[in-house]
């Protein structure tokens, strides 16, 4: 028996994550993303490879969804509606109330401001989550009589879980992505020692080490501060949901302790009525935010307004945070454009940008840069460029902790750079001895799987085995020259001495 | 296995109590203790102190009492039953008298299932002794844990009255003074057979409340935990209130389901998810809502009629919606009886105890003021009335999918959450709270607990109202009404009295069963009435209280997982006797995650080990006799039994070659020679007719 593991997305590559794993028959989908540095039939996972008659709803026992970011979810309601599988899909309770704000904020992007054909409508978008089955951390879900799964504390955003799987006695874990330290408003990956035969493993930091966190907050907060004390405007690109109320917490924080009066805006309604979800869902946070919710949730910002399109050019310093992140397209590319060109701005990237985007460009950029934003635009980049250095992935030495900590038989690497996954891969076969993989897109590893042969036991051979009569044992071994080294405990019956 | 029924308790407020014998591990179900009984003290008076003659300190007024009321209750015994009769002293807390039998350390496991359920745990795990593992749902947990430290900060009260503890609080439970008690008191008091005195305790501290919480294990409905590698628990949503459950365990032996008070169909808290109990081998069956009065009255009629035993559960679901609709009819009664009371400027006064009830409630008279343009405030008295709304807020994994709706489309779960943005609902932690008195105004809405109404705001407004008759008060049937309110009579006050859904109806229990498919269900002696064992697939066996019943054995056998590369290296030997394939084996025996397995080990190469050869069957002395013959012995036979017959033996002497005596007993068969050749020819011959491996 063994396990197959086609890797339709982030494999070798970060984007459109979708995992599809076989073991015994059962077919599981882990995530279902989109691509977002491509605008072709590349953007989706190649579904084909999964049925060629496209019956999907047959094809596939269920899709798993670790977390609420367009690259592990972004290609659902296309899968959904469009190709029309109609299974089973899990995802935690935030995931479920989080996707459709983010798909939604996607393709308003798309349509709206890049005037493109939407791949989905609002309603695909509600009609998908509709068949959404919610589920709890730790929770056993029996999919079917052989399939179960269970969803573990990944850190990574609000929500975001690792998976476990078993059929029979065949068990894998998909760890979607994740945090290993908490942070401000999320605490770290939490997992049980589990017996595996795979693990299918994040790899986008797989050989970076980084050091404390806080140190890297501090840098950020004095940046903010430094721009606008002098009269700056701070632009923040985040995508709707995590960055951006991890970073809402850090400055309204400092803010309340520095006693700062600089507006803080958040660019849409939309980003405002994300914190009333973030308020519910409290208990999926960090352990210090959930023992302080009862006097005051830490999701009330205090200093937080809601932006308007004519404060653009209103003179004096404010903060701004604005969707969608990395700048690629929307309502913070027209900001960035506005406000690019002067010196005594500010503009924070988060610490990985998607090939394609304005911000991937900038990341390598040294200001005052030009820029491309589309054929027949150029602008001029004068204003900082602050790179935040704090992320929500696990570092290399995580990665490691982790595969040590589940000791599976076999691991595979997804969502990285391809150079420094190979790197990683062979740290883990020289330190662990355990055999890796890190395969391109549309390749298929097979594994082996373990399994047991059942059988039935009497209760009296594990009664002695388990607890064995030691006043029993050491009679016999009174009479050791009798019973020749023999083990008298199990066999009744005869014994004939030679 | 053994099941043991310490107490069938008393409905919703006071769930049953079981100790359950699996696998060599004993496990509790569930810890509760009497509240209700607690009706039997006389309520903190406010004009207490006017009583005895204008004496100020209470421990003199204690004293003065405890003088005068020997003599007083003397005089008064066939008195019918009134405000004095009721005990002047600090209350104890009643919980089970069975549990008391129990060496608290021979617990390994205590499961709660409910809120209720774990009200009387700081009594058993202030014990040193103690060292079970006890596991709760999260919500559960946390209501309990509310629930008791209100507990506590309300009997404080008490504690101002009648000095520190166990001063002069154990006087009314000196014989002579029960013997005075009046019959029904004295029932409370003792028990039916008059043996509950050993029950009542001094309440816990604070101080066990919180060592009590911190040796919980919390778990999420479905979540899977491993008790000593041998039992599997899990927690399913059984619908009651938020946070409770049923249990699965299951042992390598089998399943056994712990069916507890379950709704089908509830407003606020997650559905009862009977499907997960689906195809256990033995159901506990403890919900004793038939018996437990006034859900018959209601439903057994039409029950009757309605209840065809061929339905399927999707039948059962559609009527669950039915009397989920009942239950808000009942809500709609509150309401508008609430709405008359205000608008003929009465306030009302909801002492209820039940989170869902409250949290619907609220949602409701707060509509219902809006939309008959009432500016009427909603109270909330309770020292943990702010978390507990903060709470409610922020569990939707614990809720219906109603509520869960709400969640998705991004309201908050409940509508408290605007009422007291709006300053609609108000919170108060206590009664003499400064916030209190300079916002309280009247007529007005008020939940706070108790519902014995011996305990906390409800007995200070129930004096201060007690003498309206616009005013009302909304409690549940199931308490005492009479005594209860004996303190506050003469009542002028209305009364309405409701009972809320809180089990499986009679109805509903058999297609219920026969979606559960289990082999064996035991069911409560009381309910043997409602069951027709005829008409079941599966065989039945009923409990009562105090007695311990044998539950049928699951399995014979255990399983046994053998790892494939330990089982392809077993090499078989057919038996000469029977068509059986032995092998030898050997492994590291485990057990883990319920299962038994057989593991390779660390030993390198087992099979290489040289390994003594094993024979095996029974000698047949003609057989042998003959063999024997063959190989040119000359023999002799002889049959031996020892003088009490306890020891037989078939002697066979060989002359020649030379001497040597076989003696073959059931037990080993041993050859006796000087002649090494002739010991190893024997020996051969003798292994040739057995099995060897």
């Amino acid at each position: 028996m063994a396990i197959e593991c086609l890797v339709l997305g982030a494999g070798q590559e970060v984007g459109k994550s979708c995992v599809v794993v076989t073991i015994n028959d059962k077919k599981i989908m882990f995530d279902c993303g989109m691509h977002m540095g491509y605008l072709d039939h590349r953007r989706y996972p190649d579904f084909s490879l999964i049925s060629k008659s496209g019956d999907f709803t047959n094809s596939l026992t269920c899709i798993v969804v670790t977390h609420f970011h367009l690259d592990h979810i972004g290609a659902l309601p296309y899968f959904t509606e469009v190709c029309g599988y109609n299974g089973p899909i899990y995802m935690t309770y935030p995931t479920k109330a989080l996707a459709p704000l983010m798909l939604e904020d996607y393709r308003k992007v798309m349509v709206d401001r890049r005037g493109e054909e939407e791949q989905f409508s609002s309603e695909q978008i509600l009609e998908c989550m509709k068949k959404v089955t919610a589920v709890d951390l730790k929770q056993t879900v029996q999919v079917d009589k052989d399939l179960q799964i269970r969803a573990y504390y990944a850190g990574h955003v609000l929500g975001a879980a690792m998976f476990y799987a078993r059929v029979g006695d065949v068990a894998i874990v998909y760890t979607g992505d994740y945090n290993m330290t908490p942070d401000r408003h999320l605490g770290a990956a939490q997992i049980d020692r589990l017996q595996l035969d795979l693990v299918i493993t994040e790899s986008t930091y797989a050989t970076t080490y980084r050091d404390s966190k806080y140190a890297r907050e501090r840098e950020f907060l004095k940046a903010v501060h430094k721009c606008v004390a002098g009269g700056g405007k701070v632009l923040i690109p985040t995508f709707a949901l995590g960055r951006a109320q991890e970073l809402c917490m850090l400055l309204d924080d400092y803010w309340e302790r520095m006693n700062l009066k600089v507006p803080i805006y958040f660019s849409a309604g939309l980003t405002v009525q994300a914190n009333m979800y973030y308020k519910m869902l409290i208990n999926w946070t960090s352990q210090k935010v959930k023992d302080t919710y009862a006097t005051r949730n830490a999701f009330d910002f205090k200093h937080v307004c809601s932006f308007d399109r004519s404060l653009i050019n209103a003179p004096g310093p404010c903060v701004l945070f604005a969707t969608p992140g990395m700048i690629s397209g929307g309502f913070s590319l027209e900001v960035f454009k506005q406000w690019a060109p002067y010196e005594g701005n500010l503009v924070t990237l988060p610490g990985y940008c998607v090939a394609g985007t304005v911000g991937h460009r900038l990341m390598s950029a040294k200001t005052p840069a030009q820029i491309n934003i589309d054929q027949d635009t150029q602008i001029d980049v004068r204003c900082q460029i602050h790179q935040l250095s704090f992320s929500p992935h696990t570092d290399a030495k995580g990665i490691l902790d982790l595969v040590k900590f589940l000791s599976p038989k076999h691991v595979i690497l997804v969502h990285g750079e391809k150079p420094k996954m190979a790197t990683l891969k062979e740290k883990i076969q020289s330190q662990m001895g355990i055999q890796c993989f890190d395969p391109a897109n549309n390749e298929t590893v097979s594994i082996p799987s373990t399994h047991y042969v059942k059988a039935v036991a009497s209760d009296a051979l594990l009664q002695s085995s388990l607890s064995p009569n030691l006043k029993f044992i050491r009679k016999c071994s009174e009479r050791g020259s009798d019973f020749g080294g023999l083990d008298a405990r199990t066999k009744p019956g005869l014994k004939v001495f030679r | 296995m053994e099941f043991t029924c310490l107490s069938e308790g008393k409905g919703f407020y006071f769930p049953p109590c079981y100790i359950l014998d699996i696998c060599g591990f004993r496990v509790l179900f569930d810890c509760p203790m009497d509240l209700s009984s607690l009706t039997m003290f006389l309520p903190v008076s406010t004009d207490s102190f006017t009583m005895c003659n204008g004496e100020i300190t209470s421990r003199s007024c204690q004293k003065s009492m405890d003088l005068e009321s020997n003599v007083y209750k003397r005089q008064k015994i066939d008195k019918p039953l009134d405000e004095s009769s009721l005990i002047r002293s600090e209350p104890r807390y009643k919980i089970i008298k069975n549990l008391l039998l129990w060496n608290v350390s021979f617990i390994d496991v205590v499961l709660i299932s409910s809120p209720m359920g774990i009200l009387g745990l700081p009594f058993l795990t202030r014990n040193k002794e103690f060292s079970a593992k006890v596991y709760a749902t999260e919500a559960a947990a946390r209501i309990g844990h509310l629930m008791m430290e209100d507990l506590v900060t309300m009997h404080k009260e008490f504690r101002q009255v009648y000095g520190p503890e166990g001063s002069g609080s154990r006087q009314w439970m000196k014989w002579e003074e029960l013997e005075l008690l009046p019959s029904e008191l004295k029932e409370i008091a003792l028990g039916k057979d008059g043996t509950e005195l050993a029950g009542w305790m001094l309440l816990y501290s604070a101080a066990d409340v919180k060592d009590c919480i911190q040796k919980i294990q919390t778990l999420k409905y479905a979540e899977e935990a491993f008790y000593n590698g041998t039992l599997i628990i899990k927690a399913f949503a059984s619908g009651l209130e938020i946070g409770t459950c049923n249990w699965s365990i299951i042992c390598p032996k089998g399943s056994i389901a712990y069916l507890s008070s379950s709704v089908f169909s509830s407003a606020t808290a997650m559905c009862f998810d009977y499907n997960s109990l689906q195809r256990s081998d033995v159901i506990l069956y403890t919900d004793f809502t038939p018996c437990n009065g006034s859900n018959i009255s209601n439903d057994g009629d039409n029950g009757s009629a309605t209840a065809d035993p061929n339905q399927s559960i999707d039948n059962v679901n559609w009527e669950a919606i039915a009397d989920d609709y009942q239950e808000m009819e009942k809500l709609d009664f509150i309401c508008s009886c609430s709405m008359d009371s205000v608008k003929a400027g009465g306030s009302v006064l909801i002492p209820v105890g039940r989170v869902g009830i409250i949290l619907q409630l609220l949602e409701r008279i707060a509509l219902c003021l809006e939309s008959q343009n009432l500016k009427v405030p909603i109270y909330i008295v309770s020292s943990v009335a702010e978390e507990m709304m903060a709470f409610t807020n922020v569990i939707p994994e614990w809720l219906s999918k109603q509520r869960q709706d709400r969640l998705y489309s991004g309201q908050p779960l409940f509508n408290h959450v605007e009422l007291l943005n709006d300053k609609r609902i108000q919170l108060f932690p206590a009664i003499h709270s400064l916030k209190l008195l300079t916002n309280w105004q009247e007529p007005c809405i008020v939940f706070c607990p108790h519902w014995s109404l011996r305990l906390g705001p409800v007995v200070h407004l129930l004096q201060r109202w007690c003498r309206d008759e616009n005013s009302i008060l909304v409690m549940e049937e199931g308490v005492d009404a009479s005594l209860a309110l004996l303190p506050f009579s003469p009542m002028k006050m209305k009364v309405l009295q409701c009972s809320f859904l809180s089990g499986i109806q009679s109805q509903f229990s058999r297609p219920l069963l026969k979606t559960l498919q289990p082999r064996h269900v035991l069911f409560p002696e009381k309910l043997r009435q409602h069951i027709d064992p005829s008409k079941n697939l599966f065989s039945s066996s009923y409990y009562s209280e105090g007695e311990t019943l044998n539950v049928p054995n699951l399995k014979e056998n255990s399983e046994l997982d053998i790892a494939v590369d330990l089982a392809s290296r077993l090499q078989y030997t057919t038996l000469k006797q029977g068509n059986i394939n032995i092998a030898r084996l050997k492994g590291e025996l485990a057990i883990e995650q319920g299962k038994y397995r057989l593991l390779p080990g660390t030993e390198q190469d087992v099979s290489s080990q040289i390994r003594p050869v094993v024979h095996l069957g029974r000698i047949n002395l003609d057989a042998l006799l003959t063999e024997l013959r063959k190989i040119a012995l000359n023999i002799t036979v002889e049959e031996t039994t020892s003088a009490d017959g306890s020891y037989k033996a078939s002697l066979v002497h060989v002359l020649k070659p030379n001497k040597a005596t076989i003696e073959i007993t059931k037990a080993q068969t041993l050859i006796s020679t000087a002649d090494k050749n002739l010991a190893s020819q024997i020996s051969e011959t003798i292994s040739s007719i057995l099995d060897c491996f």
